[in-house]
């Protein structure tokens, strides 16, 4: 499993804006880079993000091969109630990493 | 009036002297390479959640925990916590070793363990898994000032260091003090040339799109002046880092740094 950063805050007070950041490791691999031994090296990079709030989704990107290998993404908030945050990052052989957040509002 | 003239000799010698020499960079004007960055690159390295460093001490502090080898056991099972066990060490290092009588830097410290107390094989240079363990290690020094051991027996072996940070080579025939000690704060090309101080190592550096170490940069600036890098782990290496922590002495440890 590949390892994340995610920055949420662990509470909140209703309607607040919160700043979420999240960080996967992962070397988004464009496909156009030759390896040593001269043949290209296989596209895979991730393609999907979704963030879900509640089972809900809140946010959601489109990745494409000029984005840096360790994307980073940050985006905003507005926290209605206490529940868990769901991020999932798709890469291009299918594989779907899913980390989860708690956050306590009041 | 032959007297006279004859005492402006020897000064005038000396004025040739002072400049021929690098101007060494003094205390009160040395900067961190993280000064020369934008601050959008500034603000990525001192936030944890945004310094990509960060993933490989993630990396770095399962590997701590992990048992390898044929004794079975984990960086922890003899150091214990990262935290108190390795605070400061990256910042003295490199250290004299003296079951080879010669310096080792921290990578070859890591693998010289992993040889003897885990009887592992040694991580490849440059190889993630040695990056992560060197950039966790590196974490614990993070703040503290590079502190140099006062090891006569380092002496040698810093001041062939030195020698080496002002030799000539490569086609272009500079030496790293025609660039970081004569034209630091200048550019080259659209890029400005930092003090070469080696306080973050080691580093993210966006062009790598990867964490790297201090040798990984040093062969990017000899393939630089066209000339043929030294191998990894090798003495002239070791050398020049032990001149470049002499050289950043007192400066804060940035591991992990963020470089562009």
């Amino acid at each position: 499993m590949a390892r994340a950063l995610i920055n949420v805050p662990a509470k909140a007070k209703k309607g607040e804006i919160i700043e979420i950041k999240t960080m996967l490791s992962h070397p988004m691999e464009t496909g156009f880079r030759p390896s040593d031994d001269g043949k290209l090296v296989p596209r895979n990079i991730i393609k999907r993000f979704v963030c879900t709030y509640d089972g809900e989704a809140v946010f959601s990107a489109d990745l494409f091969p000029a984005i840096s290998a360790n994307p980073f993404l940050s985006f905003t908030l507005v926290a209605t109630n206490s529940g868990v945050i769901t991020f999932s990052w798709t890469d291009d052989n299918g594989q779907t990493q899913v980390q989860t957040a708690k956050i306590e509002v009041a | 009036m032959i007297l006279r003239a004859l005492w402006i000799l020897p000064a005038c010698a000396m004025l040739l002297a002072v400049a021929i020499a690098h101007a060494e960079i003094p205390a009160q004007e040395r900067k961190s390479g993280a000064e020369f960055m934008s601050p959008q690159t500034q603000a990525m390295q001192a936030d944890d959640a945004s310094n990509p460093g960060m993933l490989a001490v993630l990396d770095g502090e399962a590997a701590w925990n992990e048992k390898a080898g044929a004794a079975n056991k984990a960086c922890a099972d003899c150091h214990g916590a990262a935290e108190q066990s390795m605070k400061g060490v990256s910042a003295r290092y490199p250290a004299f070793n003296a079951a080879t009588s010669q310096p080792i830097d921290v990578a070859g410290q890591v693998n010289q363990c992993r040889a003897e107390r885990q009887q592992a094989q040694p991580l490849r240079a440059e190889s993630r898994e040695l990056l992560a363990l060197t950039t966790y290690i590196g974490l614990q020094s993070r703040g503290m000032p590079v502190a140099p051991p006062d090891d006569e027996r380092l002496t040698p072996f810093r001041e062939r260091g030195k020698a080496l940070f002002n030799q000539r080579l490569g086609q272009l025939n500079f030496s790293c003090a025609h660039c970081h000690e004569d034209n630091w704060g200048r550019k080259l090309g659209s890029a400005p040339i930092p003090q070469a101080h080696a306080n973050a190592y080691p580093i993210y550096r966006l062009e790598w799109q990867d964490v790297g170490s201090l040798q990984r940069r040093l062969r990017n600036c000899m393939s630089g002046v066209r000339a043929a890098p030294y191998s990894y782990g090798s003495l002239e290496f070791i050398e020049l880092e032990l001149f470049l922590a002499e050289r950043a002495r007192g400066m804060a440890v940035e591991t992990p740094g963020v470089r562009p």
